[in-house]
C-alpha cells in the first residue's frame, strides 16, 4: 500500500513554511501542495509596495525558486483548488475530481478580499490581494495620471494611497473612520499617519460607499450615503468622488467556504484550532485562516501579517508530525503556538513596526509622539495589561529590545517602566 | 556553511538579529540587515537556519 502524504492546502508563504519544516523535521513520505493561484508561492507583502509601485517585478517575490523547491520532493499542485475534507477520515476532494487519502492536512488557504455588489462586472474597479490582482492596479496606474479613490483607510489602502501619490496619481482615501488605521494601530499613531497621507496630497474622507456612477461597464465616480464627510473638519463634502481607478480594500473573509458545514470543525471567523493550530485529530491550521487559542493571551486570536504565516506554519507542521508519531519511539511532544505577533507597514519614508496584537485594545498611551521628527512609540494594554507596543522612526536595536517587553503581557506600569529603559539606552 | 544576503528585499524586521545576534545585525539608519559571519561556526548553524526560514523577505540564503 502507498504510504498517504501530507497535504497542504495553500502554496503562499503559510504553507510553504509549513512543507519545509516538514521535510526539516524529518517527514520523508509524500508531500502535496495544492494552490488555487497559477504561480510558484510567492510573497504577498511588496504586491501594495514594490510591485505595485513598479520596483520590482514579480519573479522577485517567488519565495522560492523552482530550483529551491526541487529537493523538498513536492507534489506541487498549482492551479488547483480544493473543494472539500472530510475530517474523520483525512480525506481531501479537488477540484480535479480527485480525492486524496492523507496522513494530515494542514490548511493554510488564507483569505479572499471583499468586494461590493456590482463591483466584479465594472471596468476600473480593482481589489488587491493576489499577485494578478495587483499586476491589473499596477497596469491600471502605469500610464498618466489617473483619479484614484481608495474605499478602505487599513493597511492595505494606506499603503496603496502611498504609492499612487508616488506614482503622481490623484487619490482620495476613504473610510468609515475617520482616522486611518485606527482599529489596528488607535487614533494617536493613525493620526500621524493622516497629516503624512494629508502633507503628500491624498484627500482624506470619511464614508460609506453607497454606490458606483458608471459610463457603459466603466466606473466613472464613487457615490457616497449622506453625501459623506470631508476629514479634517472641511464640512460635508460632495456625495459623488470622480473615479477612473477605484481599489477596495475593506478587508478579507477568510477562506473556509470549500471546507463545508461538518460539525467537527468551528469555520466562524476562520478556522477554529486549539493551542496547537489542532482543528481536529491529523488536521491542522497556519496563516491568514487559523484562529487559535493564543496560550499568552488567553484569547483567540486570527492574525494577517507575513511573520505569523511563517512561524505558525512551522508550528502547525511540527505539531502534526509530533500527532502522527505519538506512538513512535522518537515521539517529540506538540508544543502550543505562542507566538510575539509582529506587522510592519510601509508608507511613503514611514516604517512602523509593532509586535504583540495592536488590535482589540481597551487603552493606547504614546510615550514618543513627535509629529515633525515622525517618531512614535504607542503601548497598547486590554484588562489591565500590556499586550502590545508600535514604533516609527526609532534605532532598531530600541524597536528589538520593545519585543520583550510585551512578550509576556506585564502590569501596565511596570510595562510602562520597562518602555523608558528600552529606549533610553542605544 | 555560507551565507548570502539578498539585502534590498529586507523589511527590517530584525527577526534574524533576535535568533542568531552573533551573525546578523542591523544598520542603524534604516535597520537593514549586516551580515556579521557568512561562515559561522557549528553552534551557530541550527540559528541561522531558523533565521532563514523565519525571515518575512527571504532575504538569507544558506548553503549547506
Amino acid at each position: 500500500m502507498t504510504p498517504r502524504p501530507i497535504a497542504v492546502v495553500g502554496a503562499c508563504a503559510a504553507g510553504l513554511a509549513a512543507a519545509e519544516a516538514l521535510r526539516r523535521s524529518g517527514w520523508t513520505g509524500p508531500l502535496t501542495l495544492i494552490g488555487d493561484e497559477p504561480h510558484l508561492p510567492y510573497d504577498r507583502p511588496p504586491l501594495s509596495k514594490q510591485l505595485l509601485h513598479g520596483t520590482w517585478e514579480p519573479e522577485r517575490l517567488l519565495l522560492r525558486t523552482k530550483e529551491q523547491l526541487d529537493p523538498l520532493g513536492l507534489d506541487l499542485r498549482l492551479g488547483t483548488r480544493a473543494t472539500g475534507l472530510e475530517v474523520a477520515a483525512r480525506a481531501l476532494t479537488l477540484d480535479t475530481g480527485e480525492r486524496l487519502d492523507c496522513a494530515g492536512v494542514i490548511i493554510a488557504t488564507g483569505v479572499a478580499a471583499r468586494t461590493l455588489p456590482g463591483a466584479d462586472a465594472l471596468t476600473g474597479v480593482h481589489t488587491l490581494r493576489t499577485l494578478d490582482d495587483a499586476l491589473a492596479l499596477r497596469g491600471r496606474l502605469a500610464g498618466d495620471a489617473r483619479r484614484l479613490v481608495i474605499v478602505g483607510n487599513g493597511v492595505l489602502g494606506c499603503e496603496a494611497a502611498a504609492v499612487a501619490r508616488e506614482l503622481g496619481h490623484e487619490v482620495t482615501l476613504v473610510g468609515h473612520d475617520p482616522v486611518p488605521m485606527a482599529a489596528a494601530v488607535g487614533t494617536a499613531v493613525g493620526e500621524l499617519l493622516a497629516e503624512e497621507h494629508r502633507a503628500r496630497g491624498v484627500t482624506l474622507r470619511t464614508g460609506t460607499v453607497d454606490g458606483f456612477d458608471t459610463d457603459g461597464d466603466a466606473v466613472t465616480a464613487v457615490r457616497l450615503a449622506h453625501g459623506g464627510v470631508a476629514t479634517g473638519g472641511r464640512g460635508e463634502g460632495d456625495a459623488r468622488l470622480p473615479a477612473d481607478t477605484v481599489l477596495l480594500a475593506i478587508g478579507s473573509t477568510p477562506a473556509v467556504g470549500w471546507l463545508g458545514d461538518d460539525p467537527a470543525l468551528d469555520t466562524t471567523d476562520g478556522l477554529r484550532c486549539d493551542a496547537y493550530c489542532a482543528a481536529a485529530p491529523g488536521i491542522y491550521a497556519a496563516g491568514d485562516v487559523a484562529r487559535w487559542e493564543h496560550p499568552v493571551h488567553g484569547r483567540p486570536l486570527r492574525i494577517e501579517h507575513r511573520m505569523n504565516a511563517t512561524e505558525q506554519g512551522m508550528a502547525a507542521a511540527r505539531n502534526l508530525l509530533a500527532e502522527l508519531a505519538a506512538d513512535g519511539a522518537d515521539a517529540q511532544e506538540r508544543r502550543p503556538f505562542a507566538p510575539v505577533p509582529y506587522f510592519w507597514s510601509d508608507q511613503y519614508d514611514l516604517k512602523i513596526q509593532a509586535y504583540g496584537p495592536t488590535a482589540g485594545a481597551d487603552r493606547v498611551e504614546t510615550p514618543v509622539l513627535d509629529r515633525a521628527g515622525r517618531r512614535v512609540l504607542a503601548l497598547y494594554g486590554r484588562e489591565g495589561r500590556a499586550v502590545a507596543v508600535l514604533a516609527a522612526g526609532l534605532p532598531p536595536r530600541q524597536i528589538r529590545a520593545l519585543r520583550a517587553v510585551v512578550a509576556t503581557p506585564l502590569p501596565w506600569d511596570e510595562a510602562l517602566t520597562r518602555i523608558d529603559t528600552a529606549t533610553a539606552t542605544g | 556553511m555560507k551565507i548570502t544576503l539578498d539585502a534590498d528585499k529586507c523589511c527590517a524586521a530584525g527577526q534574524c538579529v533576535l535568533i542568531a545576534p552573533e551573525v546578523f545585525d542591523q544598520r542603524d539608519e534604516d535597520g537593514v540587515v549586516v551580515l556579521l559571519d557568512a561562515e559561522p561556526p557549528a553552534d551557530q548553524h541550527d540559528a541561522v537556519r531558523e533565521a532563514a526560514a523565519i525571515c518575512p523577505a527571504a532575504v538569507i540564503e544558506v548553503q549547506a
